[in-house]
């Protein structure tokens, strides 16, 4: 069985339906991508498997439990955190507090401080930067203590939602290259990208949302190679 | 820096500058209501950090904090009442039933009023703004009809059980009772920050103030820390009605309408949101009401304290610290 599982779900603001029978898959260690143009439901997709939103229809299903509507603090303390879009830090915090926050689901000491070490590890930068107000970091670094303080959760599925957006390039590798990283470490990653190409670089495998509906997934390699992805997201 | 900012610290200064002239050419007065300012600026200073740590989290003007300073001061008399204590003059009794009382009448109000936050603002956290303000006035009329109906309309006592000494040093007289409101006050205040700032519950509080949705992402239980938040800013009312009854020894159900307007004066003074400008601004109002009570004249300084109001919420609706990091 997957470790995480959207069946069919349908999610509505108000009256605007946001997704129509989504259905995605995400096995144990894999990195799986989410690509799909502006206003497809990406972050629609994100914000309904952390629970802060829940599906009208449809299950949502991790490590075989059904947490469709389940509150969101809880399916943190189950294993699945997020770096959200935007990357949503809390500003007038330091950078270590906010990393604090991201393992705030967690009570055990020791495996906090050597997750901060992992992260400081992955990010040196932050580990310089740790006293300074997150808001007033600049945007690479704000999106690696995004992610850094996802990770802080010690997630078994770590979602990402448009880590690179707003990045030069060479920083654009330096989070993918990192993606890579976490994921070889054995954290299970959905990554949500505009930057398809990259994207399919990096993912085992991924879905195409369109309009709030899948309409094909496939492998990296796979997807790459395909025509309508190519025309649609890759500019080819 | 904009021409309303020039306003406000050219006004800022001038007042500054006159205290100074007076503090120079008549010292003994000026420090005299100094002091009271200080005990004035202490009280408002605790119900202040309520109104702004409410707003700080559900962006909430709770007008119903000022009925809970108050409610805290009534409660606080009737509890009082069942010690063998003594007025007038400091026995061991009144310290054993203030020891008891302090606490016991802080949780009392820290439990009404997260209750008032479930019944009454919780149910609405995501509906139109006004309609939780709108609620929140209801509160407050409804406290204050409790109040009505339990002790009438006329005035209650409170009793007269601090230290009855007082110094006169170079002139200036003071007594016990204004170094317990100063000092309770302080000590609350640094408890306070010492939780906001170093505790994973204040934390996740401030977390959950600064952005709600990430703070859900952190598997934060903001239910929890917006009860939290409830709860310690009627701690602090609470204390607060109490020091304010041993201060003054009368109390009456509508007290928390002027000086719930005044606290929440000190909060928009400091910055609404902003906890140590709620305690900083409560300093400040309470000294520029003792100072406009006895320089201008007392029945201008509800005129200096709303135009004090009004101005910050024109000219520099961020305070006087305002958000030094932008929000988002
Ligand atoms: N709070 C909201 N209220 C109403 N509609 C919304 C809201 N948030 C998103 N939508 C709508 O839902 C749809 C999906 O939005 P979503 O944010 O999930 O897209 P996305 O794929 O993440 O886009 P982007 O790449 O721009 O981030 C869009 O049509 C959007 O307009
Ligand atoms: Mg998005």
């Amino acid at each position: 069985m997957a470790l995480l599982e959207l069946e069919g779900v349908d999610a509505f603001y108000g009256r605007i339906q946001a997704l129509r029978g989504v259905t995605i898959k995400v096995e144990r260690g894999e990195v799986v991508a989410l690509i799909g143009s502006n206003g497809a439901g990406k972050t629609t997709t994100l914000r309904t498997i952390s629970g802060l939103m829940h599906p009208n229809s449809g299950t949502v299903t991790f490590d075989g439990q059904d947490i469709t509507r389940t509150r969101p603090s809880r399916i943190v303390e189950l294993g699945i955190s997020q770096s959200p879009e935007g990357r949503r830090l809390f500003p007038r915090m330091s950078v270590l507090d906010n990393l604090f926050m991201g393992a705030y689901s967690r009570n055990d000491k020791p495996g906090i401080t050597s997750d901060m070490a992992r992260v400081f590890q992955l990010f040196p930068r932050l580990q310089e930067r740790r006293t300074q107000i997150a808001g007033t970091l600049s945007g690479g670094e704000q999106q690696m203590l995004a992610m850094g303080r996802a990770l802080m959760a010690k997630p078994k599925v770590l979602m990402l939602d448009e880590p690179s957006l707003g990045l030069a390039p060479i920083l654009q590798e330096t989070i993918f290259s990192i993606v890579r990283e976490i994921n070889a470490q054995g954290t299970t990653v959905m990554l949500v990208e505009q930057n398809a190409n990259k994207a399919l670089e990096v993912a085992n495998r991924g879905y195409v949302l369109e309009s709030g509906v899948i309409v094909q997934t496939g492998s990296g390699r796979e997807l790459l190679a395909s025509e309508e992805v190519q025309k649609a997201y890759l500019g080819m | 820096m904009s021409l309303p900012d020039y306003g406000f610290y050219i006004l800022c200064g001038t007042a500054v500058i006159l205290l100074a002239a007076q503090a120079v050419t008549h010292p003994t007065q000026f420090f005299q209501v100094f002091i009271f300012g200080l005990t004035q600026g202490a009280i408002y200073a605790l119900v202040a950090l309520g109104y702004t740590m409410v707003y700080g989290i559900i962006e909430l003007i709770n007008f119903a904090h000022g009925d809970v300073f108050t409610l805290g001061a009534y409660i606080g008399t009737t509890l009082l009442g069942f010690f063998a204590i003594t007025e007038g003059t400091f026995t061991a009794i009144n310290l054993i039933a203030l020891i008891i009382v302090f606490p016991v009448v802080m949780l009392i109000m820290g439990g009404i009023n997260i209750t008032i936050e479930r019944v009454a603002y919780r149910p609405l956290r995501n509906a139109p703004r006004l309609a939780p303000l709108i609620t929140a006035i209801g509160m407050s009329f409804f406290l204050e009809g409790v109040m009505f109906l339990w002790r009438g309309p006329a005035t209650v006592h409170f009793p007269d059980i601090l230290p009855t000494q007082s110094w006169y040093v170079a002139g200036v007289f003071f007594g016990v009772r204004d170094i317990f409101v100063v000092v309770v006050g302080a000590v609350l205040v640094s408890l306070l920050a010492v939780f906001i700032n170093q505790t994973k519950l204040g934390k996740a509080m401030r977390a959950t103030a600064q952005d709600r949705d990430a703070a859900q992402l952190m598997g934060i239980d903001i239910n929890r820390t917006i009860a939290a938040t409830f709860f310690i800013g009627a701690l602090l009312a609470g204390a607060g009605g109490i020091i304010w009854g041993l201060y003054y020894n009368t109390i009456y159900y509508q007290l928390g309408f002027r000086s719930g307007l005044i606290a929440f004066t000190a909060a928009v003074f400091g910055g609404i949101g902003n906890i140590p400008g709620a305690a900083i601004g409560g300093l400040v109002i309470g000294l520029t009401a003792a100072f406009s009570d006895s320089y201008i004249g007392s029945k201008w300084t509800q005129v200096v304290i709303f135009g004090i109001l009004i101005g910050v919420l024109v000219f520099r609706p961020t305070g006087l610290l305002g958000m030094r990091v932008p929000e988002k």
